[in-house]
């Protein structure tokens, strides 16, 4: 049995509505009604994953209403957000203590994940915008939220790109409207088989590439990312970098791409270079990074392009009309690196935040020596560390294998030399990190920093198990076919999502 | 032609959100691309000598949804008005908290020059 | 904040009942002419931002305390919800307009037809009424003299940690 689909948006939001009512007299009920959602939420993408369904809302039927699709990619997703929103969730409960407006905070994140889950469901274009820019303007509203001098010059600038990516967006699906006439995907998909790219249409293509690329952090597009995440509260850089580029940028540009217009050979040389950019780019400006979050967040670039190249290489095995079983295992390999990346990076976040606020800085140079004081802390950012970087038992090397595997047998060896390359850069980043952190002595200033207790060592003990059993996600054949195998057949299928949806 | 008034318009609001220093001017150089963007949206609807699309009571058959065929012929589609409406309510959401942003960086570094408060670099 | 002028005071002390029942009967007529919660909400609100201009941010904080307006907020998209849960319980599908369906059909052109459409403008204005209110009257907060603009700020007792 499987919840409709529209309650994933509806708990969500209902809660973050009636949070501020609740005012600051009742902060306890209030922390335990966004818990008490958020865990609602993972329980119900757990038990949909494998009933695809579309749903008709408000009983219009296709062409007049909107609908909302859960397939495989979209149950990928919603279990990705699920799983970081809930952790984060139980991680700000004792971090958000610095902060005064709590039940504010809490309401912001409720009405992120709502709008999260509400791009991953939507089978409408313009749907799929008004719920970005929900998820959109709540993030840069908790980018600021301490209201300190960095804190507002970094939401500003997230702000001031991220709007602008949004009208790019906005534009885009006016030209498509224009061309098609209709606003559902699957309609938008037959529309363009019958009529072929004339300029219009490869002019919104473009824009949307432009568009969702900021969203995603994508390479000539990055610049708000590095400035963004660090300022955030640790639990909200977590879900930024965990899930919110990836269900903004990389889910909302590949379902473009593959379901609605297809994949031709230019575009899928334009997803690999902007790819490989960022992956080389994100690594070797994260290398010299001296403060904790920021060379977080530079990785995050990198990992992003580790995604992108993957779906591009698939796109271009498509477009050539290659072998499909190499086409669907660089997609598999990019899929799961999106799931492995939101558990990993939102780990390490969750321990970068976990340190600030037990010592108080962020800064490399000024730490030291963490290990004694902080056995668990150290202990989740050290499996963190290896899965990121790609150390055998953990989730990250599976990913990183698969792609390597796949741009090899798209005789892209160059690009398969570079990723390895890239990935070695990542473990020596790390190396810095855990030695500057937690290895080397401990200095005076910090003599009386402690663990911290509760709900915060759950939520990063939930993750680091994760990252242990993820890997079985890829090993196991039955666990594969129930939760991956969907989301790169949907894929896959191209434009033949249309008569999936119209049929269903 | 009027299309590319339309997209002339988004490249100067774009043109002022990038090169000014001022922070207000680039919220309002941010405000001109919405607005273009809307202004397109209405545009791509409309239909030669086309009318409104309300129904009279001329037009329709009672409770029944026999619509006049004449009414369909002459009107403008009304779906782009539906989603500029909801462009607005969205624009108006992010003006408000990009103007709040503005106020309270005012209050921390006593200036709108973007040049000035650059605070995080590398 | 000081007022404006006598005429200022009286003409809009008249005025601002109009532009009430304005935005009532755009907000009432939403299925029938154009106009609708949203546009009917931007009115009512606008007609307390004369009141501010005029008199004063202190009178109309009188009239419709700042927590009022903030629980009127929640209530009317809490209420938004439940309309739509509860087309999910009576009819079958989310969001559907069960009142059109099942129970009170009413008849083409006239006041009441149209299902939950009028009851969602109605909730609908709750919610931006209020909050274009809020909206308005917090950004007027923030007023700067010759003093630097944050001691100003730090010392106006009543900004709390609100975006």
């Amino acid at each position: 049995m499987s919840a409709p689909l529209p309650v994933f948006v509806a708990i969500p939001l209902v809660t973050a509505f009636v949070l501020p009512a609740l005012g600051a007299r009742f902060k306890s009920l209030a922390t335990f009604l966004a818990n008490l959602a958020t865990i609602a939420l993972l329980v119900l993408a757990v038990m949909s994953v494998g009933h695809p369904q579309v749903y008709q809302v408000g009983a219009w039927s296709i062409p007049l209403g909107i609908n909302l699709v859960l397939d495989g990619l979209s149950s990928l997703m919603l279990l990705a957000v699920a799983v970081v929103s809930a952790a984060a969730m139980l991680f700000s409960v004792r971090y958000t203590e610095q902060y005064t407006a709590k039940t504010k905070y809490l309401s912001l994140f409720l009405l992120m994940v709502a709008g999260m889950n509400g791009v991953v469901l939507s089978g409408d274009i313009f749907n799929l915008y008004v719920f970005l820019e929900i998820a959109s303007i709540a993030s840069y509203a908790l980018v600021g939220f301490g209201c300190e001098h960095e804190e507002l010059e970094a939401s500003f600038k997230y702000m001031v790109l991220g709007s602008i990516a949004s009208a790019f967006i906005l534009f885009g699906i006016a030209l498509v409207y224009g061309n098609t006439g209709s606003l559902n995907m699957a309609y938008i998909a037959k529309a363009i088989q019958e009529l072929g790219m004339n300029p219009g249409l490869a002019f919104a293509l473009s824009l949307f590439v432009a568009g969702f690329g900021l969203k995603a952090a994508l390479v000539p597009f990055h610049a708000w990312l590095p400035d963004a995440h660090p300022s955030a509260p640790a639990p909200i850089s977590a879900m930024l970098s965990g899930v919110l580029i990836k269900a903004l940028g990389v889910y909302a540009l590949s379902r473009l791409i593959f379901n609605v217009f297809g994949v031709s050979v230019p575009v899928s040389w334009v997803l690999i270079a902007l790819g490989v950019l960022s992956m080389v780019i994100g690594v070797f400006l994260a290398v010299g990074q001296w403060d904790f979050k920021r060379l977080l967040a530079y990785h995050s670039i990198s990992q992003m392009g580790y995604v992108v190249l993957g779906i591009g290489i698939g796109a271009l095995i498509l477009a050539r009309q290659g072998n499909p079983l190499w086409a669907s295992l660089a997609i598999l390999g990019g899929l799961f690196h999106l799931a492995n990346h939101a558990v990993f990076k939102s780990l390490l976040f969750l321990t970068s935040g976990s340190v600030e606020m037990a010592t108080g800085t962020r800064q490399l140079k000024q730490m030291g020596g963490l290990i004694e004081r902080m056995p668990y802390t150290r202990a989740s950012c050290a499996i963190a560390s290896a899965a990121i970087a790609g150390v055998p038992p953990f989730n990250g090397f599976w990913s990183k294998m698969i792609l390597v595997v796949a741009a090899v047998q798209a005789r892209l060896y160059v690009l398969a030399a570079v990723t390895v390359l890239v990935s070695l850069v990542t473990l020596l980043s790390f190396l810095k990190v855990q030695r500057y952190v937690f290895l080397g002595e401990l200095p005076e200033s910090l003599q009386n920093t402690r663990e911290n207790k509760g709900s915060m060592l759950w939520a990063m003990a939930f993750l680091a198990a994760l990252c242990l059993f993820m890997s079985l996600l890829v090993l196991v054949p039955s666990l594969r076919n129930l939760i991956l195998q969907p989301a790169v057949d949907t894929l896959l299928a191209g434009v033949g999502y249309s008569a999936t949806i119209v049929k269903l | 032609m009027l299309y590319a008034l339309c997209f002339l318009l988004f490249m100067i609001g774009l043109y002022c959100a990038v090169v000014k220093k001022n922070m207000v001017k680039i919220v309002i150089g941010i405000m001109v691309m919405e607005y273009a963007v809307n202004l397109l949206l209405i545009m791509l609807g409309y239909r030669l000598g086309g009318t409104a699309p309300i129904l009279g009571g001329a037009d329709a058959d009672g409770v029944t949804k026999v619509v006049a065929a004449q009414f369909l012929a002459t009107v403008v589609d009304p779906l782009p008005q539906a989603l500029v409406l909801t462009s607005i309510v969205i624009s108006l959401g992010s003006l408000a908290l990009m103007i709040s942003i503005c106020i309270r960086t005012y209050a921390k570094y006593g200036t709108f020059d973007i040049t000035e408060i650059r605070r995080l670099r590398g | 904040m000081k007022g404006m002028t006598v005429i200022v005071k009286t003409v809009s002390s008249w005025v601002k009942m109009l532009i009430f029942l304005f935005g009532i009967y755009i907000i009432l007529f939403g299925h029938l002419s154009p106009g609708g919660g949203f546009a009917g909400g931007v009115i009512l609100a606008s007609s307390y931002v004369l009141l501010m201009l005029a008199f004063g941010r202190e009178l109309v904080e009188r009239n419709l305390p700042l927590p009022l307006a903030s629980r009127l907020d929640c209530l009317g998209a809490f209420l938004f919800a439940l309309l739509a849960i509860l087309g999910l319980i009576v009819g079958g599908v989310f969001f559907v307009n069960f009142l059109y369906q099942k129970y009170l059909p009413g008849s083409t052109f006239h006041l009441v037809s149209g299902g939950t459409i009028p009851l969602s403008n109605i909730v609908i204005v709750l919610k931006v009424g209020a909050s274009l209110f809020l909206v308005i009257f917090m950004l007027s907060r923030f007023r700067y003299d010759s003093k630097g603009p944050a001691e100003k700020l730090a010392s106006d007792p009543t900004i709390g940690a609100k975006e």
